[in-house]
């Protein structure tokens, strides 16, 4: 692996673990308002997937979507300015941690929902020739919903180019994969004649390898493939979590395979700590340009509804 | 010369978009050939335009979902939901989906979604295939909801339907699709306000003052005009009807310039009389114009109950020519 490559790949991952935790900080210390479902622990599925897609294919994210938007846009200004409700947020403070948008980059905060509308892009993007995939981000507990199901078959059935990235992080909410999941998520797959694979995500580069093949199926054969990304949670489902529902032995084991402090082991202090400054730096920018923003006019509040 | 019926000019309609549009896709259950749609409005189309209709599984969600991802990359999909009461399945995706994408994104993204549901009892299908689920929509802002009567060009107004850039559902009246459709009568003067979505005016005063203002709209729209026919030739009660094809949102001005002048408004709809469109005709009406008013305003509307399936059963369900007379005995006594 190139030292670049990993450099690269370290600050898009620190950058997202950073974020989330300084969006817990301002949190509890009541500067935010609303919820927001962190993705500490997650971010090598975030940086290891998005890598491999091209600038022009499609993203459809999750309530736990911030990782996924920094790691397409590299926008921590907008996104931050978006959490704190401001008018230089991507959506002007109207959709908040949960509804994001960017070029080519959705989020909805109704669970497994946009699973389908991915699939109705990824045909869109085939009738149009375009040569785009669409990479729709799913947890495990999105699979419990038969809208996806519905959605799979028919783009299965439609030749959809679609990635379906599942983060199974073994939680939806306090309720473990075991108690929601009949059976097996790869063998849902293999039901719908969905090519499939699974992938632990200790290693950030055996993300990329096994989304470079995946990304690479769906583009040369136009067909749709489920990704299983085997991840884990470090925090709490949103910023309301105590956590009781698992051990501290459990989270401990899962801490010891931190992507994110793996791949820090690679490189070298000084290098380390110059990419930590720099990420830290920026977020604080972010911080600062959105606290000084304004919200937005409330004369403005209903344009966007209804297009001419 | 076969008779244009409402249906026939939905299917004409569809028909010009697919032609003249590229872009246009149409999904739905079984709408391909040979079977061409529950209501056969889509008959022959997949043999025309290879390609470009699409038989979906049964996955309302999922078809509404698809049809969404579509229009937000560029497509203008018309999903026909086979029966109007299989919405309800798709409702996640038409008010937590379709209808924020644009506003939520502050405007970034436009969803050219048309979904058409056959609505409306009077055919016998019984409580699960006959509902008029419409008001369930109704107040989700970033929908549009239009429904055609046979005073409208159904041809134009799916035409705008799939050339408009939100979400749209396209309200078809089941039992309007044998109706012919007609924009003149031997009884009303008709005339059109504004494109694309017009309402239909009707009156039969003649040029003299209506004594009464009826808004309605969809399959309720020829109950009523029998009714103010009748009511006209035997108590002399002149009329204004109004129907407008974009029932929501709601453009109330017409409604209440008509009501400043006749000082009485019945509102009818097919569907169960509480928390219905009529009860938000009236309450909009009675805030703004309420000084205008001569008489309590008055609502036609089903029973608050299932609809059942056999004929005399579900015809007192559902609000007849009578029941119509009713409202105008009860408005011009007052
Ligand atoms: C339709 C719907 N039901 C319930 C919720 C509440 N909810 C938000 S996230 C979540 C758990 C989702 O679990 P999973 O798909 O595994 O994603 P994760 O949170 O683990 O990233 C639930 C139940 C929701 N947002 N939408
Ligand atoms: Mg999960």
């Amino acid at each position: 692996m190139a030292i670049c490559a990993k450099i690269d790949t370290y600050e898009q991952m620190y950058l997202i673990r950073a974020f989330e935790e300084r969006i817990a900080e301002l949190f509890s210390r009541g500067e935010l308002f609303g919820t927001t479902h962190p993705c500490i622990g997650q971010e090598a599925t975030a940086v290891g997937v998005v890598t491999t897609l091209e600038p022009t294919d499609v993203v459809t994210s999750t309530h736990r979507g911030h990782g996924h938007f920094l790691a397409w846009t590299g926008d921590v200004q907008g996104l931050m300015a978006e959490i704190m409700g401001r008018a230089t947020g991507v959506c002007a403070g109207r959709g908040g941690s949960q509804h994001l948008y960017a070029e080519n980059f959705y989020t909805n905060g109704i669970t497994g929902g946009m699973g389908a509308v991915g699939t109705g892009m990824a045909l869109a993007e085939k009738q149009r020739a375009s040569g785009n995939i669409v990479c729709s981000f799913i947890g495990d507990g999105a699979l419990a919903q038969g809208i996806l199901h519905e959605a799979m078959n028919m783009a299965s059935l439609w030749d959809a180019p679609i990635l379906y990235a599942l983060e199974n992080n073994l939680y939806a909410m306090s309720t473990h994969v075991r108690d929601t999941l009949a059976g097996g998520i790869v063998p849902r797959a293999g039901a719908l004649a969905i090519e499939s694979a699974t992938v632990e995500s200790d290693d950030v580069f055996d993300v990329i390898a096994a989304a470079e093949q995946a990304v690479e199926y769906v583009r040369e054969n136009s067909r749709p493939y489920l990704l299983e990304l085997r991840t884990y949670r470090f925090c709490g489902h949103s910023i309301n979590d105590e956590r009781a529902y698992r051990t501290r032995e459990e989270e401990d084991e899962w801490q010891r395979r931190d992507p994110l402090a793996r791949l820090a082991g690679a490189l070298a202090e000084t290098e380390r700590r110059a990419i930590e400054g720099r990420c830290r730096a920026r977020i604080e920018r972010a911080i600062a340009a959105a606290r000084n923003a304004p919200v937005q006019d409330l004369g403005d509040i209903g344009k966007g509804l209804w297009k001419s | 010369m076969e008779k244009l019926t409402v249906g026939r000019a939905i299917a004409a309609g569809l028909r010009k978009k697919l032609a003249d549009d590229p872009t246009v896709y149409l999904l739905g259950e079984d709408i391909c050939d040979p079977y061409g749609g529950a209501f056969r409005i889509t008959r022959g189309l997949s043999s025309e335009f290879p390609g470009r209709l699409i038989n979906a599984p049964i996955s309302e969600a999922g078809v509404v979902g698809v049809a969404t991802g579509m229009a937000l990359r560029g497509l203008r999909p018309v999903v026909e939901m086979m029966f109007g009461d299989f919405i309800a399945l798709a409702a996640d995706q038409l008010i937590n989906h379709a209808a924020k994408f644009s506003w939520m994104y502050n405007g970034a993204v436009s969803v050219p979604l048309v979904v058409r549901a056959p609505m409306g009892g009077r055919r016998g299908y019984g409580p699960t295939h006959s509902q008029s689920l419409e008001r369930m929509l109704l107040s989700t802002p970033g929908l549009r909801i239009v429904a055609p009567t046979p005073r409208h060009d159904a041809a134009a107004l799916i035409g705008a339907a799939i050339d408009d850039s939100n979400p749209v559902v396209f309200i078809e009246g089941k039992l309007l699709y044998a109706a012919e459709q007609a924009t003149v009568s031997e009884h009303y003067d008709i005339a059109h306000t504004h494109p694309p979505y017009p309402a239909a005016v009707l009156n039969n005063a003649a040029g003299e003052q209506p004594n009464v203002t009826v808004v309605t709209y969809g399959p309720m729209l020829p109950v009523v005009e029998e009714a103010m026919t009748a009511a006209f030739n035997e108590d002399e009660v002149a009329c204004e009807i109004l129907a407008p094809s974009e029932i929501g949102p709601l453009d109330t001005a017409l409604i209440g310039e008509s009501v400043a002048r006749t000082g009485r408004l019945i509102v009818a709809e097919e569907g169960p009389r509480s928390w219905g469109w009529a009860a938000e005709v009236v309450a909009r009406v009675v805030e703004r114009w309420g000084d205008r008013l001569v008489a309590r305003p008055v609502r036609v509307a089903g029973r608050d109950l299932p609809l059942p399936t056999a004929r005399p059963l579900e015809d007192h369900v559902l609000p007849g020519v009578e029941t119509v007379r009713g409202a105008v005995e009860k408005v011009m006594l007052q």
